[in-house]
């Protein structure tokens, strides 16, 4: 990233994708910062970014949990793995 | 062996084991019932005969699952170069006196029902679902890495080819459409 102090919603909005995985640096920090007290789109950007991020952690959870390998495919499974087993 | 605790496998007893608990894995991340069982199988097939290069040191189990955490890569790196790839739509001017600038019918819109206490909705949660879906595939597979399945960034690149700037772009693009796409679909209906 350039290192000029005015940035535009692009590179702010990059910044703040970055800054939801805590890897972007404390320069980069400040000048989104700034920005952001200046541009209300990229603001509401950013918490709604928040919000995404909150609904992502519960993404795996909310992943259907009742998916699962019936007896037969296991009983096949099993069958196969002992061959591969043999075979060593 | 010596008296530290040392882990040890037992093949004949992996099915039973870890057989659910490897499919939960993978399915949550393939989201295909088939592709899932072949995931779980290959690694099964891979410990077996990569018994030797088990040092004993991880679990069985924490084995199994670095063994298929490769297999999710690969597959996805499978993907990845197939046909079939949905179009990134841009949210900001790439160029003229505008440049970077939010076009006007992308900007972000107010999340009016409150967002944040309904997280836990599970019509949010089905949009949410929707619209990861339809990220272009290279996207979604990047971004559910970094974000989901928490990857470092160096391991992706890595093992996608790519480098940290390419990455954070495709973030970048993922988290814009995402974003707007969750609009569209939950918030202004």
């Amino acid at each position: 990233m350039s290192k000029k102090f005015m940035i535009s919603c692009d590179e702010a909005t990059a910044i703040c994708d970055k800054n939801q995985y805590g890897e972007a640096s404390r320069w980069d920090k400040l000048r989104l910062n700034f920005h952001l007290l200046l541009c209300k789109h990229c603001s509401a950007y950013s918490k709604q970014n928040s919000v995404i991020t909150k609904m992502l952690g519960n993404y795996l959870d909310t992943c259907d949990g009742s998916k699962h390998l019936s007896d037969e495919e296991k009983k096949v499974l099993d069958i196969k793995l002992h061959d591969v087993m043999k075979k060593k | 062996m010596s008296s530290t605790k040392k882990h040890t496998l037992n093949p004949n007893k992996w099915i039973e084991l870890y057989a659910d608990y490897l499919f939960n894995y993978t399915i949550t991340r393939v989201d295909n019932h088939d592709i899932a069982k072949d995931l779980v199988q290959e690694t099964f097939f891979s410990g077996v005969k990569g018994q030797d290069n088990f040092r004993g040191q991880a679990s069985e189990r924490t084995w199994l699952i670095s063994i298929l955490k490769r297999k999710i890569i690969d597959h996805y790196r499978k993907i990845n170069s197939a046909k079939g790839k949905k179009e990134v739509r841009m949210s900001f001017y790439t160029d003229g006196e505008r440049k970077g600038s939010w076009i006007e019918e992308c900007v972000p819109q107010n999340w009016a029902n409150e967002a944040e206490k309904n997280i836990e909705n599970d019509e949010l949660k089905s949009a949410l679902n929707l619209c990861i879906d339809h990220l272009p595939e290279k996207y979604r597979m990047v971004f559910l890495l970094k974000t989901v399945q928490e990857y470092e960034t160096e391991e992706i690149c890595n093992e996608l080819d790519i480098t940290s700037s390419n990455l954070w772009v495709i973030i970048h693009r993922a988290r814009v459409q995402l974003r707007k796409c969750i609009e569209e679909n939950w918030f202004n209906n």
